[in-house]
């Protein structure tokens, strides 16, 4: 654990916020997943809630069971007997993703803005193996991180009304895959015709916090026969 | 199939239950009723479980028409309730037989009804729960965060019961006064407001903004500023009230994001989020601060 670490404090009336470290990275994913866990076995009764992010946890509680001091007391010995070891049951994933002008509309600027040509920040972007750092947003939307600073990009000044199912875009040092139609401000390099998020099956999605997702470039026929044609010319440019 | 006919489903009614809990690892909001204290009494009235679904009525105008015989109850809102052409009360059980129109008219005071059936709607649930999530595609009748429409069938089963419940009146809230004063707990980012800042904050009259709904309530009135604008996106409870870059406080809600990355100065008092349901835009709230160990008495208290 690192120094002055867990820091403890009250979000509301019935929850707390612990933070794992100053600034997220592997390690931290690893003990966030694995405090959760620990979490969720030993006190689920008194749990409603647990939301795993980069470098926190929100622990919301049921106040009518069990009151803050009492719940911090029991975090504070989970998370300094929690390990920061991979969870043995985490996966390592590999997405296919169609790179082009015309499904990421992006990418062109972004080429600009960093100063690299397009085929540079698409190596770049599936060279690294990224860590799934927290979920949110919409239903099945993953934060990745932490992209090449190379390749990093502010977001949009006006986000677009709509972004299709499937987009791989980058904000900052994110990378993200959006698991349906919304709208949304991050720059748009790619599509991936993997399903991340199916509220009728089990698990409903691909990823959790703490997962790591690699990506593969696919070419245009190879999208096509995975993919839904139409996604490409719905695209807002 | 047995139930209600929607007739006519008013400006915005929604299928709610208790709420979806346990998924907000995966980004999927908790939804569940805006004025849980409505709610509640709606299913206690007939003699529910806590998580039946029932309606939530944005100001009026729903029609429903019966098949069956059961008994229902409306709480909430002041707004007209008509059964047939008869009007009735609201805060207390009626009977329904079959053929019966029930019609809730437009608010005058609040504007949340809450209209529970004996036995629950009998609606599909998804990630274990019925309540409408619009943004989230989750939820209500067809599982995909549709609002009710016309010609929806609400399942329904019958019910014998004839006994009359009512609540009695001082359990019943009330909605006027100019400002409402709402109670929040200082949260762990207040390091991040300077005392003059808090001191703004809580003399300070909030108007709710015409961009507020179940998702959050965006305030206009005096801009609070923080020393910390960059933070990483990290759980957000209901109510926490968040200041983003502009100092224009805004409040989330049942329907919120579940990460966020605005420093937030601290969390709405659950009992009074209640409160907040009943206010429409242009309506105008003040803060005051309670502490967590009040907090949590009052609320065992209301367990009991």
């Amino acid at each position: 654990m690192n120094k002055g670490f867990p820091k403890i404090a009250i979000a509301s009336e019935n929850s707390v916020i612990v933070y794992f470290s100053e600034r997220p990275c592997a390690k931290t994913s690893s003990l966030i997943a694995n405090t959760s866990k620990q979490l969720n076995n030993n006190l689920s009764n008194k749990l409603i809630d647990l939301v795993p992010s980069y470098h926190s946890l929100l622990v919301i509680y049921n106040a009518s069971t069990i009151d803050h001091l009492t719940i911090e007391k029991e975090i504070h010995t989970i998370v300094s007997n929690a390990s920061d070891k991979e969870l043995a049951n985490g996966k390592s994933i590999e997405l296919p993703v169609y790179y082009s002008l015309e499904s990421g509309p992006d990418l062109r600027r972004l080429a600009k803005h960093t100063k690299l040509t397009i085929d540079e920040v698409i190596s770049i972007h599936h060279q690294t193996e990224y860590t799934v750092y927290a979920m949110g947003f919409a239903p099945g939307f993953a934060y990745l991180g932490e992209t090449d600073s190379r390749i990093a990009m502010p977001r949009l000044c006006t986000p677009r009304t709509m972004v299709p199912k499937g987009a791989v875009a980058i904000a900052d040092r994110q990378t993200a895959i959006y698991p349906s139609q919304s709208p949304g401000g991050w720059n748009l390099i790619g599509l991936c015709p993997t399903t991340m998020f199916d509220p009728n099956q089990h698990p409903s999605t691909l990823v959790e916090v703490g997962d790591k997702v690699s990506f593969k470039a696919i070419n245009r026929d190879e999208f096509i026969q995975l993919g839904e044609k139409y996604q490409l010319s719905s695209i807002e440019r | 199939m047995s139930g209600f006919t929607v007739v006519n489903p008013g400006m915005f009614s929604l299928i709610q239950d208790a709420g979806r809990h346990g998924f907000h690892n995966i980004g999927i909001t908790t939804g569940g009723p805006f004025d849980n204290y409505s709610f509640n009494w709606a299913n206690r009235l007939c003699d529910n479980l806590e998580s039946a679904a029932c309606l939530e009525i944005l100001v009026g105008g729903l029609v429903l028409e019966s098949n069956i015989s059961t008994q229902i109850a409306i709480t909430g809102a002041d707004a007209p309730i008509k059964i047939n052409d008869k009007s009735v009360d609201g805060w207390r059980t009626q009977n329904i037989s079959v053929g019966d129109q029930i019609s809730i008219g437009y608010a005058s005071a609040g504007c949340r009804s809450y209209l529970a059936v004996a036995g629950g709607i009998q609606c599909p649930q998804i990630f274990g729960s019925a309540s409408t999530v619009k943004r989230e595609k989750l939820g209500g009748l067809h599982k995909n965060g549709q609002a009710l429409m016309q010609g929806d069938l609400l399942p329904c089963n019958t019910s014998q019961v004839k006994i009359t419940r009512s609540v009695a009146e001082q359990y019943r809230p009330q909605f006027d006064g100019d400002v409402a004063e709402i109670r929040m707990i200082l949260g762990y980012q207040q390091s991040q407001f300077e005392t003059s800042q808090l001191d703004r904050f809580f003399t300070a009259v909030y108007t709710i903004s015409q961009q507020s709904d179940r998702m959050g309530y965006r305030l206009e009135g005096p801009a609070i500023s923080t020393s910390n604008n960059e933070m990483l996106s990290e759980g957000i409870c209901l109510g926490a009230i968040q200041i983003p870059a502009d100092g224009q406080p805004i409040i989330l809600l049942c329907d919120r994001q579940t990460i966020g990355g605005y420093p937030k100065i601290g969390s709405v008092f659950s009992q009074d989020i209640a409160k907040l349901a009943q206010l429409m835009p242009g309506r105008k709230i003040r803060f005051k601060a309670i502490d967590i160990e009040q907090a949590q008495i009052l609320l065992r208290q209301s367990a009991q």
